[in-house]
Order: structure tokens, then C-alpha cells, then sequence
């Protein structure tokens, strides 16, 4: 069981244009962080680096994960499947769809995988009964139709639907840490709250989250102990839970302000990605 | 695959490959190597055959080595004269499993047949080299006048059905290979669903090459009669051998008015086999002819089923899914002809290339004059898992009347990296992730199989895969 996970001075590059120029993050177990920041300032990049995206390269800095003991993880060196199993989780901002593999197969090996985590390629399944009684209690925590886990992933998925087979996912899985990608975004007002209720049970005192979000109501239930702004590739501030409400209501203009260098970096950043656009 | 399935049995990774192993099984008689009007003759002759198909099946011979090879398809490096034409491996048919020689039947065992026989079908035929070996059908419906026996003991007990249906929708002039098979065939079914009987379990046949440089050329023959249904399934499998064997099919099925007959193929051949082989089936008034064809393995595939839909209203449908790995071409595709008004017809194919695998979808749709209202649609899709492999794609059509509803999509994917990570993210090592995608890419055509075959295909796609990721 690990204790934290530790960001320390990370850079992620896409395709050689650096999006992340140096974050540090350090999320404690049974914590819980929001990251919040303007579109395009590199919140998912960091979600994939962490879950290791092959088109997002770490170019410095590292992810660790930390034991009671001391005992360090380097998460950059594993595999995805192997920082999965390690106790590492992401909900998509925008989950695959994967047309013809249906949700319940597809999570039962999942499952199966993550709870045991030395298993190899072709040994056998969690058992049936016991997969099933599991699911279909933790659908109806989630007011999700059981019929829903005879569908292919995400396929065909409106987009709130995609965000609560995400829940659903983290619900399964229980990881030791795990982000939260716009996993409010796309439910309706009910929805957003019951998923608020969701994530807070689910998450406990056992588990680190990082909430990344535009708005508050999924901290309604998850108050975080620090909330992030991300601006240009950097986290530029951290506060308490009222940095989130002034964000949510105020935007980013009072930040861009205080960091310029960072909103340079954003510009710059823009600036790239539109003459990209326009010569391709 | 559903949820009421146990998914352990998709993704079962890491096993051994159950098909290829070899018996050691003494002949009863082997024709010497090579092809010629002796080997023909002394086929005839073990069988003994009435003079009929004697001739025809000299006739043959004379077609084929008057022929071309294909220009189509793949390269095909056959020396046809060191190939083992006839090889008989029983004495004689067994009715029940205990009569089959001891080896045999163990080959058998290892493959499921009689396990399977007992559990969901109504017959099976099992044909060892070039001879069934055993054959079984159920009482009742051998009392209501089915009847499923070898093609060679067919034109012995039913010659009137054969001599009007044999080589009358697939003749020897056809193309080479049928030829070659007209002339040394040798086993196959011979089936015949009377009017109005509906076959509720599959009639199964397996096939099965053993030896070296094998020859295998069976001959079957469907006749479902008015309102009559039937199901036939078959599987191939060979262990792997050094030197090529070949196995050169002939398939004809005629489903008269308001009939339903499904074939379904499943075959997993060993890597030197040459798989060469013509299916064709003619749908009267009415009638439904469906084609799933399941092409693993094999060095070469060249298979293209078709539907003759002859009167109005006859449905023809085809569903492939082809698998090419490491030193494969599945030339494989479909063709359906609409030579009535009012007839429908669908194509459905799904191919896997892998590890230089090559995988070709050729298939024709043609429209008959006069074939007014017809509705066809094509919807091919590839599956590339790696740079290295190959997929082509050969749509002919050929549409002779106006007033016809023809559609045609086709689409190569790669294997997506996002699906991958998607996967993967949620603790999938990369090669159960990929075979997870592959089995979802297929996942539309495996469900219209009965579970047991579904079952059967999900784990040959996981045998294929294996070792996928390097
Ligand atoms: N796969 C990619 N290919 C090209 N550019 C990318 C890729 N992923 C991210 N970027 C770029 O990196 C920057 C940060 O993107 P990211 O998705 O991390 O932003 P975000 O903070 O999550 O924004 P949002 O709030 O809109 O979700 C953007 O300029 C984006 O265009
Ligand atoms: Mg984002």
C-alpha cells in the first residue's frame, strides 16, 4: 500500500513541443487535490504522463510512488498495465470506445488483473457469480442500468453515460490513487451530484484523488485539502478550497495577472497550435 | 461474446496449440505420388465406382491440365506431381466411435468431434486423409428421409440425386482447381433435407490431413428441398509438416423454394497447407442461402463463396472473417449473383492482418438483367495490426439493370494506440488488450454463430494472436 504519489519537476513533451515545463504535485492517500486551469494549459497532459500515454514523453523530472516504508515506485519505468496494477487510475476526459468488446468483459478482466496483480496472460478470471453480484451491486450505487454492461465500451455512449462507466470503473477497481479527468463534465445537474456522493464514498479515507475540473460541484462532497491552478504548463498556485469558488466564478484573469510568465508560455503555446492548424 | 459466457475462455492466453499434432496412423492403402489418368483410375477403381463417374472423373482430369492457373489470388507454388492424391486410412466407415481405428479416433477425441456430437449436434461426418472415417446421424432424422452420408457412398445408394446435381453447379470446367477436384475427389457430404424438415442441430463434418504432402479433394453436396432447413458446419485442421499439402474443395448446395440452409466453416490449417477451394451454392424462390466463413491459418487461401439467388425473392448473405499471421495470405471474398428480380443479398467481411500477414478481400456482386429491385450491400473492414502486415481490398461489380439498390463500404483501420492505452490503462497487458480489440473487431460476425462455435472462433482468434506483441 502506497502512501503518496510524488511529481517532482515534470515535463511532458507532444510530438517535441514541451507542454509541461516542470510540475510539482505531491497527493497523499485518503487526499484530495483539485486541479483546475484554462483550456489547453495542460491538466490532461498530465493525466496521461502519469498513466503513460505512449504519445506523451517525459522528458525530466519523475512519478513516484511511496510506501509506508519508504520504498519508492518509479512509475515513469512501468508500463501502463503495470502502473494500473501498481494502483494507479485515470477517468478520461474523453474515454475510448471499443466497439464490439462489451463493458462487463472487459471489466471483469480488468478487475481480475488489477486485484491480482502478479497474474499472468491466460490464467483464469475472477469467478463469474462473484464478478456479476459485484458489478450489479455497484451499478445500482450508481443508478446505472445492469443492461448497460452487456454494451461495447463506450460506443454509442452519450457523453454523460461515458462518465459514469468511468465511475463505475474507479468504483471496481478501487485504485490507491486515482485522477479524475473533467469527470464532471457532460452530466446533468443530478447526475454531477450523485457522482459528487459517488466519488466520495468510493474514495474513502484509502484513496489519493486529483479531481481535475472546470466547475465546484464535484467538490461539494470532496472538499480538497489544496486546489491547483495549472496556467502555460505549470502549477503557478495552490490554495484551499475557496481558490476553487473564486476560480470557478471569477475565470483566470486575476492568475494570468500575477504569473505573466506563464501566460506567456500559454500564449506561446496557442500560437504554436494555430499556425500548426494552419499548415497542415 | 455475452456476458452469460464465460469470457476466462476468450482471453485464454498462453495455451498450447491443440491442432497441431501427428499420429502415427498406418494406411490401409496410398496411391503413389503424383497425378495421372493410373491415380485417377485406380481412385475409381478402390471406390468402385460406376462408369459414369469414371468418366467424368477423366474428363476432369484432361480439363484440368488443359487450364491456366488463376490470375487472381496469390502465388501458388504447387508441384502437383509430388502431391499424394489418394490415401485411405480405414477400412472401412465406423457408425459408432469404437469402429474407427484406435489412433484415429483418438485424433478425433483430441479435436472435441464426439464430444460435441454428443453435446448439440444432429450428425457428424469425420474424414481422416481422404476417407470418412465415421459417420453418425440421429434416428429421427434419418426415419423423417434426411439423409447425411460420404459423397462416395452417396453415388453408390442415391445415383439419381447425384447424377442430376453433381457437377451441375460447380462443373469441372469452372476453373482448375475444380477440375482437380472432379477428378480425384474423393469423401465430402453428400446431405439431403426432404421438403418441409427442419434440422434443428448442426450436421457437422471435420476434416482432418495427417500425412505429409497430403492431398486432400472432398466433395460435398447439399440438396435442401422446398421449405426445408439445415445448418452444416466444418472444420479443417493439419499439423505442420515441412512440404506443402494441398486442399482443394468442392462445395455445391442447392436450396429450393423457401428453403434455409447455413454453412458455416471454421478452419484453422497449418501453415503449408494450399487451401484452393470453390463453394457455391444456388437459392431458388424464396430461399436463404447464408455462408460464414471462418479462414485461419493455411499458407494460401483462395475461397470465394457465392449465392446464386436464381428466382425472386431468394436472400444470399456471406459473412467472412479471415486471419493472415506470419507467412499467410487469406485471399478470401464472396460473390453473389442476382439473376432473378426481388433478391437480396449481403456481404459482410472482416479480415486481421499480423506479423506480415497478408489478407486480401476479393468479392464480385453482379446484377442480371431483368434482376429488378435487388438489393445488395458489401461492407468490407481490415484490421491492420502492425506495419509490416498487409490488407487489399478487390470490390467488383457488375450491374446490368436500373432499378437495383447496391452498397459498397469498405474501411482499414490500424490498430488504434488510444484504444490500446485505453485498455491497458485499466491493467490489460498489451497483447490481452490487443486481442481484446481484435475479438470486439469480429465481435459482429461471432454472434451469429451457435455459443459452442463462437467459443470454438474467440479461441482460435487467441491462438493467432499469441505472441502478437514483439
Ligand atoms: N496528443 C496531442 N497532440 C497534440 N497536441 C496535444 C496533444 N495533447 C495535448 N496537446 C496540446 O497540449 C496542450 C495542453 O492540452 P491538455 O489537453 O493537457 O489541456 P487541458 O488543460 O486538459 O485543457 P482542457 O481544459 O480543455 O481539457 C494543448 O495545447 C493541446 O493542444
Ligand atoms: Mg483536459
Amino acid at each position: 500500500m502506497s502512501e503518496r504519489l510524488e511529481i517532482k519537476n515534470l515535463h511532458v513533451a507532444v510530438e517535441d513541443q514541451e507542454i509541461l515545463k516542470g510540475v510539482d504535485l505531491a497527493i497523499g492517500r485518503g487526499e484530495v487535490h483539485a486541479l483546475m486551469g484554462p483550456n489547453g494549459s495542460g491538466k490532461s497532459t498530465l493525466g496521461y504522463a502519469i498513466m503513460g500515454h505512449p504519445s506523451y514523453e517525459v522528458t525530466n523530472g519523475s512519478v513516484e510512488l511511496i510506501d509506508a516504508d519508504g520504498t519508492r515506485h518509479d512509475i515513469l519505468a512501468m508500463e501502463p498495465d503495470l502502473r494500473a496494477r501498481a494502483g494507479v487510475f485515470l477517468a478520461f476526459q474523453r474515454p475510448m470506445a471499443i466497439p464490439g468488446v462489451r463493458l462487463a468483459d472487459f471489466l471483469r478482466h480488468s478487475v481480475t488483473n488489477i486485484r491480482n496483480p502478479d497474474r499472468k496472460e491466460g490464467q483464469e478470471l475472477m469467478p463469474m457469480r462473484d464478478f456479476r453480484g459485484e458489478l450489479k451491486s455497484k451499478m445500482q450505487d450508481l443508478s446505472i442500468d445492469t443492461e448497460f454492461a452487456r454494451r461495447y465500451v463506450n460506443d454509442g455512449f452519450s457523453g454523460g453515460e461515458m462518465k459514469r462507466a468511468e465511475i463505475l470503473q474507479l468504483a471496481m477497481l478501487r485504485p490507491q490513487f486515482a485522477i479524475l479527468d473533467e469527470t464532471d463534465s457532460g452530466l446533468d445537474a443530478d447526475a454531477v451530484r450523485l457522482a459528487s456522493e459517488s466519488i466520495a464514498r468510493i474514495g474513502g479515507a484509502e484513496m489519493g484523488i486529483l479531481i481535475i475540473t472546470h466547475h465546484e460541484q464535484l467538490l461539494e462532497h470532496n472538499i480538497p485539502l489544496q486546489t491547483h491552478v495549472m496556467l502555460g504548463g505549470r502549477i503557478v498556485e495552490s490554495g484551499g478550497p475557496e481558490l476553487a469558488a473564486e476560480l470557478h466564478k471569477q475565470g483566470y484573469d486575476r492568475i494570468r495577472k500575477a504569473y505573466p510568465e506563464a501566460a506567456a508560455a500559454e500564449e506561446a503555446m496557442e500560437a504554436e497550435r494555430r499556425l500548426e492548424t494552419t499548415t497542415s | 461474446m455475452s456476458t452469460d459466457t464465460d469470457a476466462s475462455s476468450t482471453l485464454a492466453l498462453g495455451e498450447i496449440n491443440k491442432y497441431d499434432f501427428r499420429t502415427n496412423t498406418p494406411s490401409v492403402f496410398k496411391a503413389r505420388r503424383g497425378l495421372d489418368r493410373d491415380i485417377v483410375s485406380q481412385i475409381s477403381e478402390m471406390k468402385q465406382e460406376p462408369t459414369w463417374m469414371r468418366d467424368f472423373r477423366l474428363k476432369s482430369l484432361d480439363i484440368f491440365n488443359s487450364k491456366p492457373m488463376p490470375k487472381w489470388g496469390g502465388d501458388i507454388g504447387i508441384d502437383f506431381q509430388d502431391i499424394f492424391y489418394y490415401l485411405k486410412p480405414a477400412e472401412k466407415q465406423g457408425k459408432t466411435w469404437e469402429e474407427v481405428p484406435e489412433e484415429i479416433k483418438k485424433t478425433f477425441d483430441r479435436l472435441g468431434i464426439p464430444e460435441a456430437e454428443r453435446k448439440f449436434l444432429s450428425g457428424v461426418k469425420a474424414q481422416f486423409e481422404s476417407e470418412v472415417v465415421y459417420g453418425s446421424l440421429a434416428e429421427d432424422l434419418a426415419k423423417k428421409g434426411v439423409i447425411f452420408t460420404d459423397t462416395d457412398t452417396a453415388v453408390r445408394e442415391h445415383p439419381d440425386l447425384l447424377k442430376e446435381y453433381f457437377g451441375s453447379i460447380i462443373p469441372p470446367t469452372d476453373n482448375k482447381f475444380a477440375a482437380l477436384n472432379s477428378a480425384v475427389w474423393s469423401g465430402g457430404s453428400f446431405i439431403y433435407v426432404p421438403k418441409g424438415v427442419s434440422i434443428e442441430f448442426p450436421l457437422q463434418a471435420y476434416f482432418r490431413i495427417n500425412a505429409e504432402s497430403m492431398g486432400q479433394f472432398e466433395r460435398t453436396l447439399i440438396i435442401v428441398d422446398e421449405g426445408a432447413h439445415v445448418h452444416y458446419v466444418e472444420g479443417c485442421t493439419a499439423p505442420m509438416y515441412s512440404t506443402e499439402s494441398l486442399h482443394s474443395a468442392v462445395v455445391e448446395i442447392v436450396v429450393k423454394k423457401h428453403g434455409r440452409c447455413r454453412y458455416t466453416t471454421i478452419q484453422n490449417w497449418a501453415n503449408n497447407i494450399y487451401n484452393l477451394v470453390t463453394k457455391r451454392a444456388l437459392a431458388y424462390e424464396g430461399a436463404m442461402m447464408e455462408w460464414i466463413d471462418g479462414n485461419l491459418g493455411s499458407h494460401l487461401t483462395m475461397k470465394y463463396p457465392a449465392v446464386y439467388m436464381m428466382e425472386p425473392g431468394a436472400r444470399g448473405e456471406i459473412l467472412s472473417i479471415a486471419f493472415a499471421t506470419a507467412g499467410q495470405h487469406q485471399d478470401a471474398g464472396a460473390k453473389l449473383v442476382h439473376a432473378a428480380p426481388n433478391t437480396s443479398g449481403r456481404i459482410v467481411s472482416k479480415s486481421i492482418s499480423k506479423n506480415g500477414g497478408r489478407s486480401s478481400y476479393r468479392g464480385l456482386v453482379r446484377v442480371e438483367p431483368g434482376a429488378k429491385k435487388s438489393r445488395s450491400s458489401v461492407v468490407c473492414d481490415a484490421l491492420i495490426l502492425d506495419d509490416i502486415s498487409r490488407s487489399d481490398t478487390y470490390p467488383y461489380i457488375e450491374i446490368e439493370e436500373q432499378d437495383v439498390s447496391i452498397g459498397h463500404e469498405a474501411s482499414v483501420s490500424k490498430i488504434g494506440e488510444e484504444q490500446l492505452f485505453y485498455l491497458m490503462s485499466r491493467g490489460l497487458t498489451e497483447a490481452e488488450a490487443s486481442t481484446m480489440i481484435v475479438g470486439g473487431f469480429i465481435e459482429p460476425l461471432v454472434k451469429e454463430l451457435p455459443m459452442e462455435y463462437a467459443v470454438e472462433m474467440n479461441r482460435l482468434i487467441e491462438l493467432q494472436m499469441e505472441g502478437s506483441v514483439g
